[in-house]
């Protein structure tokens, strides 16, 4: 019996699989990202791990081969903040409050309809205690659209893994580690399911933050936060009279379930945006009062050493859009825009190479922009503004996954991760350079051809700045 | 433009730990009459006043030979340096809410407001709640980071709000020409702010009934379940407490009385009544109360609860024995306070002095850091105004600004810096232009972002 389960399993793996069991890349100049680049070597991916990698192994009887000569292999790209499977949740949602191009081109799923339980909440909330724009609940490997199209834009731009959230809202929920796989059962693919609670400052798409106060509570900055604060006191408070009530439920009343609280209290670091220096500040302070481990995101004006150097205090990962600010098109050519401004255009590129040089953990994130030719232009941008090729493919590969800490599997070229590898002709920030194949959970992909939208589908994260 | 400026502030620091003595100034204490002689600053303290002083070795010297100093001026109804919003208009009772959130220290009023010779600001929250947000005062130290602004140890405050402005989001038909009608927001009438006023204190009274009864159970060693933080309700426990200052934005004589008797049936104090345009009628109570009174030199009818007001309003005031200042609620109009002091001489025959109280020692007193601010005298904070010419006329110029003892603002290096501020401008924006122009291809999907 139990042999036949297993021949079972073994046909069904045979069946599906795009790839054998076994592939070796040989002869290919092998980028591990941990360790030093091997100029020539092999990869073998077994059974979706990576069984050997050196610039002396041998190529197993039984495997595929790829002659790599001419070739360059580096770990699969993950995307440290991204909306890929979620339903719903992809281009409109930021630029509705920010005002930014968006919805072009979607190469989003069909269906916008908001997740089951969602609370897309008409009726406008009068306080916390309606729990406005919160569904922390959420669990992303729960939404996973293992059909959304984006996946495979997404992988043809190099990216193997992401980290996937829900970003609806003010606690839009939690985000999950996904490998990019077509044709596999949405819990296939989830390395982690809950790895951070998504937060923001704004809506989202929601009610709107109208200066009537239309949208219900909250409408300014300061509400938001105070409702934030408001939900961690509720936690801690929630979280205290369960246990008393769980010890000994005789002669007390019984708590009431929230489950707001309970998607809050599941989660094990928060995200939170910032841009603006005055906003890394801000939230760097607010996540250490709410004793939370953060993660601050969007980090706009990290190039300025003050923003570096708070970040460092604080021991807080970083991840920076790569959507780097540009012109407002269309705009009144009369008007002239602030020196700040001005100088956010100038150097926001340069946040990577400020945050490397000031020691601060920091992650890329494509913010939406998947098409291939975007990316390499953004990481180039980059590169140009001081960050060298290798922390640059580190902020894409190993640095997210410390981050999220899936350093154990994923991030690097090492014996025993998973097999989630990119495979290039030419340097991979280099604007000729062509996508040749990508192997996720060791199958093989090729990349489809440029189909994406051109500037991607709109930010994914919302920009608090852009809520004055 | 900020970083030169932050670049020039850098270079002043070392200012700060240095003794600093303006020499031969017409010196306005307020407190203590005016003077012909010089200013000991030490450790960003006043450490002596007088025509003749001791001049510490090594002390740097200004010498304001034909110029005036005046304490720092302090204004008590600011809305600058706030982010996103001073307004969490959603609700009638918004006190969970507050301005410490969202300090911006790098909004250019701040240093506008510093070149007009405020050093301290109470920074509000909008007026479209019956009770709104938690406010606080904030030094002007244009370069510190958001804690840097706050006025260490003065008392928190809360913004109350009466008449139109909290009714108004009541109204669906109202609310700022909003394109699409608002849901409605209780209240809609002038009854309705005065009910949720008490609903909202009655709340509180059981909130603090509750906290009461679990902190005696811990002082009697017992150990129970604490009630639940309610951030709506704890500021206004704290009014309860006399912990936090309640600042009421009114303009009718009769919603100025509901709200001295809603204070004593619940036992709180008002600590100012923000705007009062009518106060002049009823300055014997507010006086009875204990209130103070911040209003507008001569800025009214801008709506119609904001019609039946006097320029003498002020001075009547004061003559009543209520402690009378003069605010701004405006960025522009901030930048000036001094003139608007200076109007009250006009207008109900005020001593220069007095006018001058009025912008400086009297909002300090409204805001319980009188023992800091707002006099020149030894011991007070090294917050000082270098004036020109006489500074009640319009026509006097800020040549300094000190805060803590620290020069913030220069009125020379401000004037000679502008050309390389403009050029460093200037070249980023023929660097982006330059670039523009580069054939390269740019992606033409909408990658542009907003700013």
């Amino acid at each position: 019996m139990k042999k036949l389960v297993l021949s079972l399993v073994l046909l069904c793996v045979y069946a599906f699989a795009e790839t054998p069991q076994a592939v070796a890349i040989r002869n290919a100049k092998i980028v591990t990202v941990s360790g030093p680049v091997i100029g020539k070597g092999t990869v073998v991916v077994r059974n979706g791990l990576i069984e050997a990698v050196g610039d002396n192994v041998p190529v197993p009887a039984d495997a595929w081969v790829v002659e790599g000569e001419g070739l360059t292999v580096y770990p699969g790209l993950i995307d440290a903040l991204s909306t890929v499977g979620i339903p719903g949740a992809a281009p409109a949602a930021a630029a509705a409050t920010t005002g930014r191009g968006g919805g072009r081109g979607q190469t989003t799923t069909t269906t916008p309809a908001a997740p089951a339980g969602a609370a897309a909440t008409v009726e406008r909330a009068r306080g916390p205690e309606d729990r406005p724009s919160t569904t922390s609940w959420l669990v992303a490997a729960g939404e996973l659209q293992a059909n959304d199209r984006r996946i495979e834009t997404v992988r043809s731009a190099g990216f193997t893994t992401a980290v996937t959230f829900p970003t609806r809202g003010i606690f839009a929920g939690q985000g999950s580690v996904i490998d990019l796989l077509s044709g596999e059962k949405a819990g296939g693919m989830v390395l982690v399911p809950s790895v951070g609670q998504y937060i923001s400052l704004s809506r989202g798409g929601g009610g709107g933050g109208g200066g009537g106060g239309g949208g219900g509570f909250p409408s300014a900055l300061m509400g938001y936060i105070s409702y934030i604060r408001q939900i961690y006191l509720d936690a801690a408070h929630y979280k205290l009279v369960k246990d008393v009530y769980a010890k000994d439920p005789r002669g007390m009343q019984r708590p009431e379930y929230d489950r707001a609280l309970e998607g809050v209290l599941e989660s094990k670091r928060i995200l939170l945006p910032a841009n603006r220096l005055v906003e890394i500040d801000r939230m760097l302070r607010f996540a250490a009062e709410l004793k939370q481990p953060a993660i601050l995101y969007g980090a706009r004006e990290s190039y300025r050493p003050e923003a570096a150097d708070l970040l460092k205090k604080a021991g807080a990962p970083v991840l920076v859009s790569m959507r780097w600010p540009e012109p407002q098109r269309d705009a009144n050519p009369d008007d002239v825009d602030s020196f700040r401004t001005l100088e956010t255009r100038d150097k926001a590129a340069s946040a990577p190479a400020m945050l490397k040089k000031a020691g601060v953990k920091f992650a890329l994130y494509s913010d939406g922009l998947d098409q291939p030719r975007d990316l390499q232009r953004a990481v180039k941008k980059a590169i140009d503004a001081g960050l060298s090729r290798e922390d640059a493919i580190r902020a894409l590969t190993l640095s997210p996954a410390e981050i999220y800490q899936v350093q154990d599997r994923v991030g690097s070229i090492e014996k025993g991760k998973i097999g989630n590898l990119l495979v290039t002709r030419g340097d991979i920030f280099d604007d000729r350079t062509k996508v040749e194949m990508i192997f996720v959970d060791g199958r093989k992909y090729t990349p489809a051809p440029d189909t994406a939208a051109p500037g991607g589908r709109g930010a994914v994260t919302d920009d608090p700045g852009g809520n004055r | 433009m900020t970083r030169t400026f932050l670049a020039a502030l850098i270079a002043l620091a070392p200012l700060s730990a240095q003794t600093i003595v303006i020499q031969n100034a017409t010196v306005m204490t307020v407190s203590k009459g005016t003077i012909k002689g010089s200013i000991v600053l030490k450790d960003g303290k006043i450490a002596e006043v007088g025509e003749k002083v001791m001049v510490p070795t090594g002390a740097t010297i200004i010498d304001a030979s034909g110029q005036y100093v005046i304490p720092g001026i302090i204004d008590c109804h600011s809305h600058i340096a706030a982010d996103g919003g001073i307004n969490e208009s959603s609700v009638s009772v918004s006190s969970m809410v507050n301005i410490r959130d969202v300090i911006n220290p790098e909004d250019i009023s701040i240093y506008r407001a510093l070149a007009g010779g405020v050093t301290t600001a109470n920074i509000l929250h909008g007026s479209a709640n019956s009770i709104g947000g938690c406010t606080l005062p904030l030094k002007m130290r244009w370069g510190k980071d958001a804690q840097g602004m706050i006025f260490e140890g003065a008392m928190p405050g809360i913004k109350f709000a009466l008449g139109e402005n909290p009714k108004r989001a009541g109204n669906p038909q109202g609310g700022r020409g909003a394109a699409t009608p608002v849901q409605a927001r209780y209240p809609a009438t002038r009854m309705g702010v005065e009910d949720t006023i008490r609903e909202a204190f009655n709340e509180a009274k059981t909130y603090k009934a509750d906290w009461d009864a679990y902190n005696a159970k811990v002082a009697r060693g017992e150990h129970p379940i604490p009630p639940r933080i309610d951030l709506k309700l704890e500021p206004l426990k704290e009014v309860l407490e006399g912990k936090r200052y309640v600042h009421s934005h009114c303009y009718r004589a009769d919603e100025i009385l509901m709200l001295l008797r809603v204070a004593d049936d619940y036992g709180f104090k008002i600590r100012t009544f923000q705007h009062v345009l009518e106060g002049y009628k009823v300055a014997k109570e507010i006086a009875a109360h204990g209130a103070g009174a911040s209003t507008f030199s001569d800025w009214w009818s801008y709506k119609v609860e904001a019609f039946d007001a006097i320029p003498y309003n002020a001075a009547i005031m004061t003559k009543k024995g209520v402690v009378v200042s003069l605010n701004s609620d405006d960025a522009e109009l901030m930048r000036h306070l001094n003139s608007e002091a200076g109007k009250a001489m006009k207008y109900g025959g005020m001593s220069e002095t007095e006018a001058l109280a009025m912008v400086t020692l009297n909002p300090a007193r409204q805001l319980g850091i009188d023992n800091r601010v707002g006099s020149i005298e030894a011991g007070k904070d090294g917050d000082l105004v270098i004036y020109d010419k006489f500074p009640l006329s319009d026509y006097a110029k800020v040549q300094k600004v000190l805060i803590d003892g620290t020069v913030y603002f220069d009125r020379d290096k401000e004037v000679s810096g502008r050309a390389a501020k403009q050029g460093e401008k200037q070249k980023l924006i023929d660097k982006e232009k330059q670039q523009r122009q580069q054939p390269q291809r740019r992606p033409a999907g909408p990658g542009g972002q907003a700013q």
